[in-house]
């Protein structure tokens, strides 16, 4: 066990954990930041995912002990509301259905628009690999060139 | 709570007034009034409407949403009738209370059936609510009608809010005559409402079993069977107990779980166990299922699921036959949150909490393992991450409820990806055998066989009817393999091969593929074999909207191609017509249409995402979904193994259009599923001149 001094949402937090321990189960049994979900621990699926110095990275495969002063971002502090434009656009477009990858695809996606304000199809299809069984990729991607059109960078 | 609660034996309502001037609805939520005793003492509503003085309006009830979307959908067929601002009404999950009473089964997504006893129960609030304006206003009931959570005289225009009525309206005796509106007066039904969480998915806020968390609770991690057919026989757990955060190991049934302090020393307390497992049944392969099937498709079957005309004597004078094969493998749930339970047993008492659309029959099994009263067991249901049919299963909740009385504390069960790909009830792996007979005048006879796990695939369904000579037979095979519902049940997997075979039917024929349907269902409907388990003109109603929304028949750009295909279940009618285009020899999936008659549409947005997340997961499962069993065990245990589809899969757009109607509602979360595969397999033939005959098609 080691002590972490990790910044989480522009907060600087410490926490008590094995260095091996992904940061995913830090986020969610150390700090009880539960929406970063587990959907498959080998970084397949995206469900987990969080930003690091603005970076999409798969926190189930990523150790506590690797962060260090990196600011980690997740997405309990994308917006103080809700209201990041890629948040607010897939409430506009109503994309959930189950809705438990849905925290995963909105932080790669809000990465995606960082990097690339006006993604064109081809830049969706290859930043958005998360996978979603309810099948909502459709929504997904009209949700990325809705935010985009609002001005997703913010 | 006062106690002055008055109830209506026939409508099953209790109307009880709350501390500050409020007034509480009470009903059954399944809209099964037999579901209710007739014996008012007894009747116990699992659901609520409660009218706040400030007037806000809450719903209270026992319904799981599992990505459906009954959670938005059912609540809005009765703030429709109560004449309420949508966007002011409140949805909450019933709390673990006994008060609460008995908890809903299913929630199955069963807007059918429950459409009309809930516009009932909504309607029968607006009448409470106008009986108490009339009252204090002194004037007649039939002057005031109900809007946006006001009572208003229509004379005079006078108005009070439903906050202000709502103490006396619960004192009043409840209606024994509600008119429900004129659908042509709805102004919530048909439109496009938001999920209700919406808001709180897109801020990550914790809505699901996985995010539980409770005072003293602990993290477990189970070890079960490596693979079907195998019992532990010894274990050593000196290791895992070193592990620091590690409690306690205990044994349950075939499994060992260790419980810690957090998920990790969990999962790492049980990869330090030492288990010596052994072999206690036949170690199956899918290749052992594969050659059974063989063997049992070249045996006549020893029944017949429909048999009309004579086959055999047609097949026999038949000029031409088609003699195909189709396959379909295994797959898995894979529902994106992993089985979990909370469970915290003790005293004599339950609490669980946690994914599962069957808490009756988890109630019930938990009772019998533990020796414990049902009434001393509650469950509660929060969101759920995905369900496809596994959560019909309540081993997970029982699993929890045994490690918690076992280890003596609270605690919630994390599974992990390759746990719930080990340890699921499959969608049965199948293999089909069509054969058609044809002369000059045309097709003669349709015989289909199916050879899959279990009971095997009953199949009574289109194109019987339309076929003077047809037989359909299926075989089942017994493994120790565990299966069980999966996303549209049998059609999810009949329908690929049957309307792949049509489609080459009406190919042999040199027909229109879509042309030939409507000649079929024209034919069953002018003059049906035998019994019809669908409505021709419905069936047509689909086919035609499709062909009309996609220009069917007109030119085609460049590289494109289309396939098309049709299937009715779950008493919904859907066409779809795939459209790809071939770019450097590679299809691409470009559109796809697809036509719904599913009754009268409830929710607009939720049905068009039903429909298009059933086009995606088709073609994610026709593409790539594939499991394998060597000895028993699953090859594919995550998604680096077990492919799954991507955005770079997915179509650009899927346009869904309904059928208008004013029938009641019916099923929208698996009949969208079932036509894509084949539709897909088709748009490859024409684009490559190649059948597509076995899922996967990118094996």
């Amino acid at each position: 066990m080691a002590n972490y001094k990790l910044s989480i949402n522009n907060k600087i937090v410490s926490v008590e954990a094995d260095p091996a321990t992904p940061l995913l189960w830090v986020l969610r049994d150390n700090l009880n930041l539960v929406g970063s979900k587990y959907g498959c621990g080998i970084a397949q699926c995206g469900a987990c995912t969080v930003h690091l110095e603005g970076s999409p990275i798969r926190s189930c495969q990523f150790p506590v002990s690797a962060v260090e002063k990196n600011k980690i971002v997740t997405i309990e502090g994308l917006s103080a509301n809700g209201q990041h434009p890629v948040q607010q656009a897939w409430a506009d477009l109503d994309v959930a259905q189950c809705g438990y990858c849905q925290s995963g695809q909105i932080m790669a996606a809000a990465a995606l628009l960082k990097k690339k304000p006006n993604p064109t199809d081809e830049d969706i299809d290859l930043a958005m690999s998360n996978i979603c069984r309810c099948g909502t990729q459709v929504r997904i991607r009209k949700a990325i060139h809705l935010a985009a059109k609002k001005g997703g960078t913010k | 709570m006062s106690t002055d609660t008055m109830t209506s034996r026939r409508q099953f309502l209790k109307i009880t007034s709350i501390a500050g001037g409020g007034m509480l609805i009470g009903f059954s939520f399944s809209g099964d009034a037999s579901a209710a005793t007739p014996d008012d003492a007894a009747f116990t509503p699992n659901a609520y409407i409660k009218i706040a003085a400030d007037g806000t309006v809450t719903l209270i009830a026992p319904n799981p949403e599992i990505g459906q979307g009954v959670k938005t959908s059912l609540p809005l067929i009765i703030a429709e009738e109560l004449c309420i601002d949508w966007k002011k009404m409140k949805v909450e999950v019933a709390p673990l209370s006994d008060k609460y009473g008995r908890q809903a089964t299913g929630g199955s997504g069963a807007v059918r059936g429950r459409f009309e006893p809930l516009r009932k129960v909504g309607a029968i609030g607006r009448q409470i609510l106008i009986n108490a304006a009339s009252q204090t206003w002194n004037v007649p009931a039939e002057e005031c009608y109900a809007e946006n959570s006001f009572i208003i005289h229509k004379p005079s225009s006078k108005k009070l809010s439903y906050g202000e009525l709502a103490a006396k309206a619960a004192t009043l005796p409840v209606p024994t005559d509600a008119p429900l509106k004129d659908p042509k007066d709805f102004k919530i039904i048909g439109t496009r409402i938001k999920d209700v969480d919406i808001d709180k998915i897109v801020t990550g806020k914790p809505l699901y079993g996985i995010d539980t968390r409770r005072e003293g609770m602990m993290f477990a991690m189970v070890a079960r069977q490596p693979a079907f057919g195998k019992k532990i026989k010894s274990f050593n757990d000196a290791d895992a107990l070193k592990v620091i955060g590690v409690k306690k190991v205990v044994q349950v049934k075939n499994s060992v779980a260790v419980v810690a302090t957090s998920t990790w020393a969990a999962k790492k307390g049980r990869e330090a166990l030492h288990i010596e497992w052994e072999d206690a049944a036949k170690l199956e392969s899918t290749s052992d299922h594969d050659n059974s099937y063989k063997e049992m498709l070249s045996k006549k079957a020893p029944s017949t699921a429909r048999n009309d005309g004579d086959v055999d004597a047609a097949m026999t004078g038949a000029e031409k036959l088609l003699d195909v094969t189709y396959e379909t493998p295994m797959v898995s749930h894979c529902q994106m949150e992993p089985l979990n339970f909370f469970a915290d047993v003790r005293d004599g008492k339950a609490e669980l909490y946690g994914p599962t659309q069957v808490p009756d029959s988890l109630r019930a099994q938990v009772a019998k393992e533990l020796s414990l009263k049902p009434e001393n067991i509650s469950i509660g249901m929060p969101r759920q991450g995905g369900g496809f049919g596994r959560k019909l299963q309540p081993d997970n909740g029982v699993e929890a409820a045994l490690i918690s009385a076992a280890a003596g504390c609270p605690v919630q069960v994390q599974w992990t990806r390759e746990d719930d790909m080990q340890n699921d009830f499959y969608r049965t792996s199948a293999m089909f055998r069509y054969k058609a007979g044809f002369n000059k005048e045309g097709l003669l006879a349709w015989h289909q066989s199916s050879a899959s796990l279990g009971r095997g695939t009953n199949a009574d369904t289109y194109p019987a009817g339309a076929i003077k000579n047809f037989r359909s037979e299926s075989q089942g095979l017994t493994s120790n393999i565990a299966t069980g519902p999966w996303r549209a049940p049998t059609h999810n997997i009949l329908a690929f091969a049957a309307e792949s075979f049509m489609d080459e039917v009406s190919q042999e024929l040199k027909k229109d593929p879509i042309a030939y349907r409507l000649e079929l269902l024209e034919k069953a409907k002018s003059e049906p074999v035998g019994k019809l388990s669908y409505e021709p003109e419905k069936f047509k109603s689909v086919i035609n909207l499709v062909a009309e929304i996609s220009n069917w028949g007109k030119p085609l750009p460049k590289d494109t191609y289309r396939g098309f295909a049709t299937w009715y279940s779950f008493n919904t009618y859907v066409a779809q017509v795939v459209e790809l285009k071939m770019i450097s020899g590679k299809p691409k999936i470009q559109k796809v249409y697809c036509a719904v008659n599913c009754g009268r549409v409830v929710n607009l947005s939720g049905a068009e995402n039903q429909m298009q997340g059933a086009v995606v997961d088709g073609i994610g499962h026709a593409m790539f979904g594939k499991l394998t069993f060597n000895k028993g065990a699953v090859i594919e245990t995550n998604f680096d193994r077990y492919n799954f589809l991507r955005m770079r899969d997915t179509p650009l757009d899927v346009i869904v259009k309904f059928v208008p109607s004013e029938a009641p509602p019916t099923g929208l979360g698996e009949p969208g599923f079932p036509p894509v595969g084949p539709a897909l397999a088709n748009a490859l033939f024409a684009a490559t001149g190649k059948r597509y005959r076995k899922m996967p098609f990118e094996a």
